[in-house]
């Protein structure tokens, strides 16, 4: 990284089927019929990668694609249908070196057992480069396919209700639990816990591994895992963030946040809640990353970008809406916008392409060397694991900090 | 005239989480990256065999109440490992033991089907019942099923992510561009599922996948196991390797497949199998012995000893006599996390066998322990072992093997490059695979022309 450029930007591109807007599928660069191919993902991240992008996120979900919050919509007219993001983050992990590769799991339906070591394994498969975006699902209907518990309806406007607000905490509690088991479980091996004593016959130390005693409201695990520490020793654990409650969840728990500031005024505030929230959880001396999301459109000139937009949108019938901002212009003007948006404190984007087939490749070849004229980005991968990309260290573990205080 | 020759399958074991695999070989390696596994696959791949196996057991071992530290411990997840390792393959099935108790259909559902589109149709499932309490204390929720109803749920479990396979037809994304209809139909993927274990209804979210449903393996011994895999398996891994047992079993099994309507073909018995190679027979069993003797140390025959008395046995000198005392007949059992605990039913025969063996060959505790356990079910030279396996499988012992070899990870590659070799010349393994799925390899139907042999009949 060059020395004049005061803090590099870490950027990530986020993967959801054909691409953010609804109608992505039906442009000609979309390839709709092979989202459920290897070589889709496969071609996709290794655009990434050569854009020396820190990582990619993979969407899921436990249900059918939606247009709406709560429920399905009965739609045909727009993608459905996804590959576990997981095993697709696997499939291409020995296909990559440097990038690194953050699937979304569900928290609310889930084992945190099997996740913690399915994340553990790509950490392995992919020598030190998994990372994890933790997402839960308040969705009956998704609870119905699991059939243990019954979720009243749910809105987004009834999300903002007092009684959504509490019936929200009480999801992201279960969400902070959930994390707490995965990295519990990432330590319950010491890093040196494996020792192939031949001459006591002894494979491992057992003083080396660790239950992880979790009892909490939704559940209760023992320990510890069936896979030995991960390569990065704890994989990055990230989580999208729309208001106070979620603040919470990634200034407690996470590495990454994505949040949906809309201007700088915006960032500013989203920075300083949850730095502020970041101090009350005692993590001030942690790093933790705060990534803008943004959805792109980009073209050599704006007026280009902008049409095709609103293209989209006619062929969607509707206007694309989204959480987060949506960008049409210039990658010199998408510079401008990142480097104005970091100044407020953010550290990180998250680029959503509109359409996967054109505005990954824009991002690539067209926004990461308009950034490296700028020195805002790196020219070369500098580190092989997604820690190391982030500048997050390898930490200590828990249970041997702890063991070496007792014996002290 | 005598019956055509059989086709022999074969598949790769990776080393398991027990003493058949020796970790203290200098030959031996990781057991955990995953350059350890590529290796693995592509030495199976370069023989055309099968596919390749992953074992599964979801808490770490326990005796005497401390966590088992002689074997080798720890291993990846069974979907993830399998799916990095269709980066690395081509053709290779990927079969993962998956548990019915601790997991959801929806979940396994979306996984398999995932893995099979991942693969390119390459996925099977062994479908294993534990239901133990201890394991189950690592799952939100719980260890709350009787055993007696482990198949009970197992059955329902596959009987549900079939109809979740199955509710996607493979007709219904017309992804047109021009029209912009994506989804042929909106009720793509919906189900219904309501029985004793499961009440669920929604739309399944993972399109048909390849090979319409994984390969399902079956791996239960108890007379409700052989019913559930004669019932729904395509294949068994079974434990009986030895002509005369294996000869049994298959008689067993295949006779159970015709009141579900199923031919002998649609069922195929493969056992887990050991070996040991030399230049020469004579070699090859000075060998055998030598590994047998490194699969039971002092200290693991000590452990093995306990899985019969139930009790504390650490006082005793494994070069020495077997104990006097008599084992602990109480339910509560010194070993836990594993499957071959309940192997000995009757503990105290055993002792008064065991002592009378040792006794009239004046063996000692490890000697007894190396000696009762399982020999190699393949010694030999190359030539012995290919012609042993085949003549095996033409004696309707088995169908083919799933060999479990005990170096990791290399100990499958003379078994690639001497035997198979010979097992192609006398035409009963292919030199080429037949197809692109697991289910052309396996010779099995893919289940839609299932269904229409049915409808049809
Ligand atoms: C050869 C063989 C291999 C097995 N491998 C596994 C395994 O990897 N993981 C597991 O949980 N159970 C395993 N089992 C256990 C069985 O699948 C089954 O759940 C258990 O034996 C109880 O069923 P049963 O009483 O019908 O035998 C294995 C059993 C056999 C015979």
């Amino acid at each position: 990284m060059s020395s004049t450029s005061p803090s590099p930007l870490h950027l990530a591109v986020a993967l959801d089927g054909t691409g953010w807007h609804p109608a992505s599928w039906r442009e000609p660069v979309a390839r709709p019929r092979d989202l459920f191919t290897a070589s889709y993902w496969a071609d996709q991240v290794a655009e990434a990668e050569r854009g020396l992008l820190d990582f990619v996120t993979f969407e899921d979900g436990l249900g059918l694609q939606s247009s709406h919050y709560g429920e399905l919509d009965g739609r045909t007219d727009q993608v459905r249908g996804r590959l576990d993001a997981v095993l697709i983050a696997a499939r291409i992990a020995p296909l990559t070196s440097h990038i690194g590769l953050v699937p979304t799991v569900v928290s609310t339906h889930t084992e945190p057992f099997h996740i913690s070591k399915a994340i553990a394994t790509l950490d392995y498969v992919s020598t030190g480069r998994a990372g994890v975006r933790v997402q839960l699902s308040a969705r009956p209907h998704e609870a119905d396919h699991f059939g243990r518990r019954t979720f009243e309806p749910i809105s987004l406007e009834s999300l903002r209700s007092e009684a959504g607000q509490e019936r929200l905490a009480e999801h992201f509690d279960e969400a902070a639990d959930y994390i707490e088991v995965v990295r519990r479980l990432w330590d319950s091996w010491e890093d040196d816990a494996e020792i192939r004593d031949v001459a006591t016959g002894r494979f491992v130390d057992r003083d080396k591994l660790h239950y992880i005693d979790f009892e909490g409201r939704h559940f209760s695990v023992k320990g510890p895992s069936i896979t030995p520490r991960p390569p990065q020793g704890q994989p990055v654990v990230s989580s999208l963030a729309h208001q106070t409650i979620p603040y919470r969840l990634v200034a407690r728990a996470t590495d990454i946040g994505y949040v949906t500031p809309h201007d700088t005024e915006e960032a500013r505030a989203i920075v300083a809640e949850i730095r502020a929230e970041q101090e009350a959880a005692g993590r001030a001396d942690e790093p933790l990353h705060i990534f803008g999301d943004l959805v792109v459109f980009l073209d050599d000139d704006e007026a280009t970008a902008v049409a095709r937009r609103e293209r989209l949108d006619g062929l969607a019938g509707e206007p694309y809406t989204s959480d987060a901002r949506i960008f049409a212009g210039t990658p010199a003007q998408l510079a401008d916008l990142l480097q104005e948006l970091q100044s407020t404190g953010l550290t990180g984007f998250r680029l959503r392409p509109a359409v996967a087939g054109h505005d990954l490749p824009a991002i690539t070849q067209g926004l990461v060397p308009e950034l490296q004229r700028r020195d805002a980005f790196r020219r070369a991968y500098e580190a092989d694991t997604l820690r190391g990309l982030l500048g997050l260290a390898r930490p200590a573990n828990r249970y041997a900090a702890a063991a070496a205080a007792a014996t002290a | 005239m005598s019956k055509p020759l059989k086709q022999i399958h074969l598949a790769a074991h990776f080393p398991g989480v027990n003493n058949t695999t020796v970790w203290s070989d200098p030959a031996a390696g990781s057991h955990i990256e995953f350059s350890s596994f590529a290796h693995f696959a592509k030495t199976a791949e370069r023989a055309k065999f099968d596919f390749l196996f992953l074992a599964e057991g979801l808490r770490l071992r326990e005796q005497g109440g401390k966590i088992y530290d002689l074997d080798v411990v720890g291993r990846p997840d069974t979907f993830t490992i399998l799916a990095a390792l269709a980066a690395v393959t081509e053709h290779l099935g990927l079969t993962g033991t998956i548990n019915s108790t601790f997991n959801e259909p929806y979940e396994v559902a979306r996984q398999f089907a995932s893995l099979d589109h991942l693969s390119d149709g390459r996925a099977a499932w062994n479908v294993v019942t534990s239901w133990d309490a201890f394991t189950g204390e690592n799952f939100r929720r719980g260890g709350f099923l009787p055993q007696d109803e482990r198949y009970s749920r197992a059955k329902e479990f596959l009987a549900t992510t079939n109809e979740l396979f199955d509710s996607w037809h493979g007709d219904e994304i017309l992804a047109d561009q021009s029209t912009g209809t994506f989804l042929r139909d909106a009720k793509a993927g919906a189900f219904v599922h309501q029985g004793q274990h499961f009440d669920i209804h929604g739309q399944f979210n993972v399109p048909r996948s390849p090979q319409g449903r994984p390969v399902i393996f079956q791996a239960g011994d108890s007379d409700e196991g052989r019913e559930f895999a004669a019932s729904s398996a395509d294949a068994i891994f079974s434990r009986y390797s030895t002509l005369d047992q294996g000869q049994a079993f298959y008689t067993d099994v295949k006779s159970r497949l015709a009141k579900y309507g199923r031919r002998s073909d649609q069922l195929l018995i493969l056992p887990a199998a050991t070996f040991v190679l030399g230049d020469t027979d004579a070699e090859a069993e000075d060998l055998a012995k030598e590994v047998r003797r490194q699969q039971v140390s002092g200290a693991t025959a000590i452990k093995h000893l306990e899985f019969v008395w139930n009790r504390d046995l650490s006082s005793y000198d494994p070069d020495g006599p077997l104990p006097d005392i008599d084992p602990d007949v109480s339910d509560n059992h010194i070993s836990k996390g594993r499957a071959q605990v309940r192997m000995y039913r009757d503990p105290l025969a055993t002792a008064r066998e065991w002592r009378e063996l040792a006794a009239a060959n004046k063996w000692s505790i490890r000697d007894l322990v190396i000696e009762t356990g399982n020999r190699q079910a393949f010694i030999g030279s190359p030539s012995t072992v290919a012609k042993t396996i085949n003549d095996f499988v033409q004696a309707d012992a088995s169908d083919g093997f799933i060999l479990v070899p005990h170096i990791t990870p290399s100990g499958l590659d003379p078994f690639a490059d001497k035997v198979v070799p010979l097992l192609q010349e006398q035409g009963v393994f292919r030199t080429e695979y037949e197809g692109p799925t697991l289910r052309d390899h396996l010779g099995l139907t893919h289940p839609d022309e299932v269904r229409d042999e049915r409808a049809a009949s």
